[in-house]
């Protein structure tokens, strides 16, 4: 339920800061099985979303969304000959990048967005009124807001919450545990940096020539947006991956935007209270 | 890092595994590959399946259906009562357990000794029935697979049990 | 080959992947550019059935080129071996080898054997048994060697010229692979198998799913003993089998043709009317096989308790005699003719999972009673009403019961996996409401039975009242809600086998006797429980090294590696350090390494054979392949097999194309069902062009059931589809996600198009071949339904393990819907 006033009275001060922790998700290592996906699921109890056929290749996942938080991506690459010369079947598990300059975060007039002690960005489900205003500021179209129906409250925001609740234990996210070829590796963000790099020049010396990292500091991906703290080792343009070649933040109209959000969150609360709170 | 206040929810927030009664060592039921699980259990439910990190086959990892042996288990569509259909009927009845049993054990003997043949025509000891027929096993436990084959072979006398492998 | 790895067992995957990261090549063969080409070294594409062509021309390969293991060959393997002067090849008889009878479609094999002196037992006992043939059907003859390899009737000359024609170019016509390709396949093969290097092959149903499956399997055999890859670490031959316990149902069996640890099942044809008869049949001198009297009695002892007495041959009388093919499929095809009354199906869905499934269902309405015992309500279950043919209820007379059972955490058990590994898994929760675990049905339908027949005299009945059937644990475990749950591990326990006398458990199968002392219910898992509270399927500790011989238990006796004592040189060292395994070492005098050597311990690598011996003595120090009566690995197989000692290339029962190679089109010996409802399409076939393969995708699971209600994995893969190449979408003017009609002999089908480049057409002879994919996963119950691919497939039977050929048959498509 959404209650301004149980908000309020809610807010503690955050605990001291740790590690930052992230992904490295290294498409090279990637079988498209989707483990990520189901696992992601089955610890954070995520329902299915719809069971329909895309058609394009093996992602009947579509998209990120409130309920999908990890999502396989699938590239079917070839000369257009019959000799299929260079054939290539691309697959990639994105993710919400937990941008160092998030855009949501700075898009949410609440405070339901938050960083975490472990420098990921996470929604607080207590908190978010369902302003929707996190959506369209996300450069990757990663943050949702949930369905009508469904388990979560209808409106409000959700993503990938990098398993802030495993993390408190100094567990592994369900999805980088369960991967099977360790595509998907779990650590400390500057730990992985290092990592990348070095399978990247790996990679390179292969003669995997398209091979590149995305979401490092050093990279223009990072120029609005900062590093991304779950980041990819990709072998092909970022485009292909529907990745944008430098994310941008909505921060020119940001700080009009943050007032008139501030002012319609709450009254979308007040709203809110009053509307759904008798229906409880 | 610049941190924001925090709610309550946030500060509490934990894993539910840490609160688990048991946690048990398992087998993945879908593949041959054998991957290891953990199966944490609260108030005697099960609240979470996972990869065991010991094991030297999956080292804590799992496939897709793997990962959702979870679901395969605790799933609302699961029959979780006898249910028989009658001979000519339309619908399903619910039927208690044991009268189920008791029933399929007098049908199990009624077909046996209608169709039991001791000895073939040119006089060969046979002791079987070909009337009856098993099918199963690869998802199961090699003591269930072990009982099926003394109990249906050495027992009564069934020749076509089979399984999986045969597919 | 033949296996689809990192989207059917994705974990599994985890290793060749690593194993690329540290340079190893992989390399995919198949008909379809899968998620495990995409992840390979190397995509090699080859046309459905062609596998044997295929192998045969990497055999051709290394022996044209003199790439063979020299060493290992002339030691190891029976290269050397005579072969009979009766014996005629497929070469020389257009694609048929001697002993043919076109009558019976069947093979005696007598002119396959060794030449040399005739055993002193007869020795080819699997007349119906696949699984059983490495054990019990070894040569007839010992035989007479040549050792320089001249002799034109040497295996190693036979099998030379038998794959002789088998050349790049003919692998190029018959499989559709560009030459360059497979080059560069045989090229890395050879490069990477010797002292230094090893290179393993991994299979699954796409090879077993054929009309030739375990000649398939045996040209695999072939190409590596002659590359020295097997018995040594990185090399061999992986079945990677489908279901969690799989190999477990096929050890213990829930087979027709196998008693428990693939012991032939007796049988009125082969005149196994007495003990001592089926022990004459099935005895063999040489090799580990001599052993088997000891593992029938006790077998028998642990079935039948005290009634099993010297006397009355431990009740062998009981256990039913074959008199016939009870498979699955022939079972199928007398279920739908009216012979079957009664059926019992534990966890398996034939009505969309086994072969021309329409013809499954219509066989289940010809039933008195089915059982099905399974977490969901099966397609099986609910034939009745739920059927795509429309059947009214009021015309099925079937009784069926749906038992709801129990989820491996729900229960104590074992399973088997895929590496001969047993590892239990611990109840955790009870199963939800009147669901109980499949041992729980079976043990409590036993003493029903039991109690049913408890006075009756007729002889037919004695050995259901004698069968032992105590499980029940001595107390009850509060833990549980359940209380009348039989103990797993006492069941776990009789199958490790114990002396009658005390009970006491045996510690190893060599503990076995013939004479009524021991009981041992199946032999080959002797050792699992070798003492009193110690499970050794149970243990759990991963170790240091790589081999982890402490998790779990592996059969037999806790070996990892088969034949591992070829991973030494024929004086005991390892053929090189990095390839280091097993080995002897000469100042203890003993077979050591990290893992258990599959050898007799102290035997010496210098030991001459001892032709006066019986059993593993009549081999030398340097024979590995202790199961066989020679030792050797065989190149030719002189028995055993139904369809020839050597794999030959054959064409599917229904392909599209004429055997190149010869003018025998398809497998002399494979079973058609010809039956109305079973129509084969001739070769050629011009209302059926095309080539179609069924198979699975990581998001489903065989038929259905354990995925279908999971929304977790229905959503990843929510719809049946067929894959086609943009080719020959094109030339059906068909767009991706376009309704088609799939339309064989048997059945049609509609389904979505999924149009891609990862299907491609095959050359032939200046045109094009195409194939089509299908995979098998949905039926008419679960949170998504769609169209089963198993209506499609014909009933077959390879003949010597009773498989069905759905990985290659013919069918024609075309846009649109069934209606």
């Amino acid at each position: 339920m959404i209650d301004a006033y149980k908000r309020l009275m809610n807010v503690e001060p955050p605990p001291p800061p740790k590690k930052a922790r992230g992904f490295f998700t290294d498409t090279s290592l990637c079988i498209g099985c989707k483990a990520c996906e189901v696992a992601c699921k089955q610890w954070n109890q995520l329902p299915a979303d719809g069971f329909a056929m895309t058609g394009n290749s093996y992602d009947n996942t579509g998209t990120l969304g409130a309920t999908t938080w990890r999502h396989v991506q699938f590239v079917e690459q070839a000369k257009a000959n019959s000799s299929r010369q260079d054939q290539r079947w691309l697959m990639m598990s994105d993710v919400c990048k937990h941008c160092a300059n998030a855009a949501c975060l700075e898009a949410c007039p609440t405070g339901a967005l938050i960083r975490t002690e472990f420098d990921t960005v996470y929604v607080q489900q207590d908190i978010c009124n369902g302003c929707g205003f996190c959506v369209p500021a996300c450069p990757f179209g990663v943050i949702d807001r949930a369905p009508k129906h469904g388990q979560f409250e209808a409106g409000t925001a959700h993503k990938c919450t990098l398993c802030y609740d495993r993390l408190k234990d100094d567990m592994t996210p369900a999805c980088a545990k369960s991967c099977p070829t360790a595509s998907i590796q779990f650590g400390d963000v500057e730990e992985l940096q290092q990592r990348a790099r070095h399978r990247l020049a790996e990679l390179k010396a292969r003669g995997e020539a398209k091979a590149e990292l995305y979401g490092m500091p050093e990279g223009k991906e990072a120029t609005e947006v900062g590093q991304l703290h779950a980041f990819f080792l990709l072998l092909d343009k970022p485009q292909t991956y529907n990745l944008p070649e430098v994310p941008r933040l909505p921060r020119k109209t940001m700080g009009q935007r943050y007032g008139w959000s501030a002012a319609v969150g709450l009254g979308f609360a007040l709203v809110g209270a009053l509307v759904f709170g008798r229906r409880q | 890092m610049s941190q924001q206040p925090m709610s309550r929810e946030s500060i509490e927030k934990k894993p539910r595994t840490r609160d688990a009664d048991t946690v048990v060592a398992s087998v993945c039921p879908y593949c041959a590959v054998g991957c290891s699980q953990l199966v944490y259990v609260k108030d005697r439910r099960i609240i979470d399946v996972e990869g065991n990190p010991e094991s030297p086959i999956n080292e804590g990892t799992l496939c897709p259906k793997g990962a959702a042996t979870y679901r395969y288990l605790v799933n609302p569509n699961r029959v979780t009562s006898v249910r028989y259909r009658a001979p000519y009927s339309d619908h399903w009845e619910e039927r208690p357990l044991d009268w189920a049993m008791d029933r399929i054990a007098q049908r199990i003997k009624e077909t046996r000794d209608a169709s039991f043949v001791e000895r073939t025509p040119d006089g060969k000891l046979a002791n079987q029935t070909t009337a009856i027929a098993t099918l199963g096993g690869a998802t199961m436990d090699i003591e269930e697979n072990y009982l099926i084959k003394k109990l249906f072979s050495g027992g009564l006398g069934v020749v076509s049990i089979e399984n999986q492998a045969r597919i | 080959m033949g296996s689809n790895m990192a989207e059917n067992h994705p974990v599994g995957f985890r290793w060749p992947m690593k194993a690329r990261e540290r340079g190893a090549t992989i390399i995919h063969v198949d008909p379809r550019f899968s998620r495990t080409s995409a992840a390979a070294n190397l995509y090699v594409p080859i046309r459905s059935g062609s596998d044997i062509a295929f192998l045969g021309g990497l055999i051709n390969y290394v022996l044209s080129r003199d790439l063979w293991f020299h060493e290992y060959v002339l030691a190891y393997t029976n290269a050397s071996s005579i072969i009979n002067d009766r014996y005629i090849d497929a070469e020389d008889n257009g694609g048929v080898f001697s002993g043919y009878d076109p009558r019976s479609g069947t093979y005696d094999n007598a002119s396959w054997a060794y030449a040399g002196p005739p055993q002193e037992a007869k020795e080819d006992a699997s007349a119906h048994s696949g699984h059983a043939m490495e054990g019990t059907s070894p040569a007839k003859h010992r035989p007479t060697r040549d050792e320089t390899l001249q002799h034109p009737r040497c295996v190693f000359q036979i099998v030379k010229r038998h794959y002789a024609r088998y050349t790049p170019e003919m692998v190029e016509e018959v499989c559709g692979t560009p030459k360059e390709l497979f080059l560069q396949v045989a090229d890395v093969l050879a490069k990477n198998s010797g002292r230094e290097r090893t290179s393993a092959i991994c299979y699954a149903v796409g090879w077993t799913q054929q009309s030739y499956g375990a000649q398939i399997i045996r040209a695999a055999g072939i190409l590596q003993l002659l590359l020295g890859n097997m018995g040594r670490p990185g090399g061999g031959i992986m079945a990677l089998r489908g279901h969690a316990s799989i190999q477990g149902s096929t050890d213990v069996p829930t087979l027709f043709d196998l008693l428990p640890g693939y012991l032939p099942h007796p049988s009125v044809i082969k005149g196994d009317d007495t003990l001592e008869k089926y022990m004459r049949e099935s005895a063999v001198r040489g090799g580990y096989w001599s052993n088997l009297p000891k593992f029938m009695v006790s077998l028998l002892k642990a079935w039948y308790g005290d009634a099993a007495t010297k006397d009355n041959e431990y009740g062998y009388e009981w256990i039913p005699k074959l008199t016939g093919d009870h498979s699955h499929v022939t079972t199928s095809a007398a279920m739908a003719d009216g012979n079957v009354k009664g059926f019992i199906v534990f966890g398996q869905n034939p009505a969309n999972g086994s072969p021309n499934a329409g013809l499954q269902r219509r066989a289940l309405t010809q039933l008195d009673w089915l059982v099905a015992v399974d977490l969901y309500e099966t397609e099986t279950a609910a034939f009745w009403y739920a059927a795509p043919e429309g059947w009214k209820p009021a015309d099925i007379k079937t009784e069926v019961f749906l038992l709801p059972t129990a989820g491996p955490a729900e229960k104590d058990g074992t399973f088997t996996n895929t590496q001969r590994l047993l590892q239990f898994h611990d109840k955790a929760v009870d199963p939800p409401g009147d669901a109980r675990s499949d041992l729980w049905l079976v043990y409590h339908l036993g003493l029903r039975l039991k109690a049913l027949y408890r006075d009756s005299t007729r002889p037919q009945d004695q050995g259901l009242r004698h069968l032992t059937w105590d499980y029940l644990p001595e107390r009850t475990d509060p833990r549980w809600r359940i209380e009348d749950e039989p103990s797993a591990e006492a069941v776990l326990k009789e199958i490790n086998g114990y002396t009658v006398a005390d009970r006491k458990l045996v510690a190893d199968f060599a503990a076995l006797k013939d004479d009524g002392s021991t009981a041992c219910g199946v032999w080959i898992y002797s050792g699992v429980y070798p003492e009193e509270d110690k499970n050794m399927a149970r243990r759990r500790v991963k170790g240091d090294g790589w081999v982890s011989p402490e998790w779990g238990f592996s059969w037999p006796g806790n070996r990892r590696m088969l034949y591992n004592r070829a991973s030494a040189d024929p004086q005991g060292n390892p053929w090189s350090e990095r390839k280091k395994y097993v080995w002897w070492d000469a100042a203890q005098r003993k077979w050591t390494g990290f893992d258990r050597p599959d050898f007799p311990e102290t035997k010496a690598p210098d030991t001459a054979p001892n032709s006066d011996g019986a059993g593993v003595d009549l081999h030398s120090g340097s024979d590995p392949f202790t199961l066989k009566a020679d030792g050797r690995g065989w190149l030719f197989a002189p028995s055993g097999l139904k369809d020839g000692p050597l794999p030959t290339h054959y064409e599917p029962l229904e392909s599209p194309l004429r055997n190149a190679l010869y003018p025998r089109q398809d497998s002399p010996v494979a079973k058609r069902f010809p039956r109305n409802d079973n129509p084969i399409s001739p070769p050629g076939d011009p209302q059926y062009p095309y080539i179609v393969t069924t198979y699975r995708v990581t998001e489903q699971y065989t038929s259905g059931v354990m995925s279908r209600w999971v929304g977790w994995l229905s959503e990843l893969m929510p719809e049946m589809f067929a894959e086609i190449s943009p080719e020959l979408a094109a030339e059906k003017g068909i767009a991706n996600m376009d309704w088609i009609v799939v339309a064989t002999a048997r059945s049609q089908i509609e389904c979505r198009a999924l149009v891609t480049g990862r299907m491609r057409p095959f050359r032939h002879n200046g045109g094009m071949i195409h194939e089509i994919g299908l995979p098998y996963h949905w039926g008419y119950k679960g949170l998504v339904t769609g169209a089963m691919a198993n209506d499609l497939v014909p009933l077959s039977e390879e003949p010597n393990v009773y498989i069905q050929e759905d990985k290659a048959f013919t069918c024609n498509i075309r846009k649109g819907r069934l209606r």
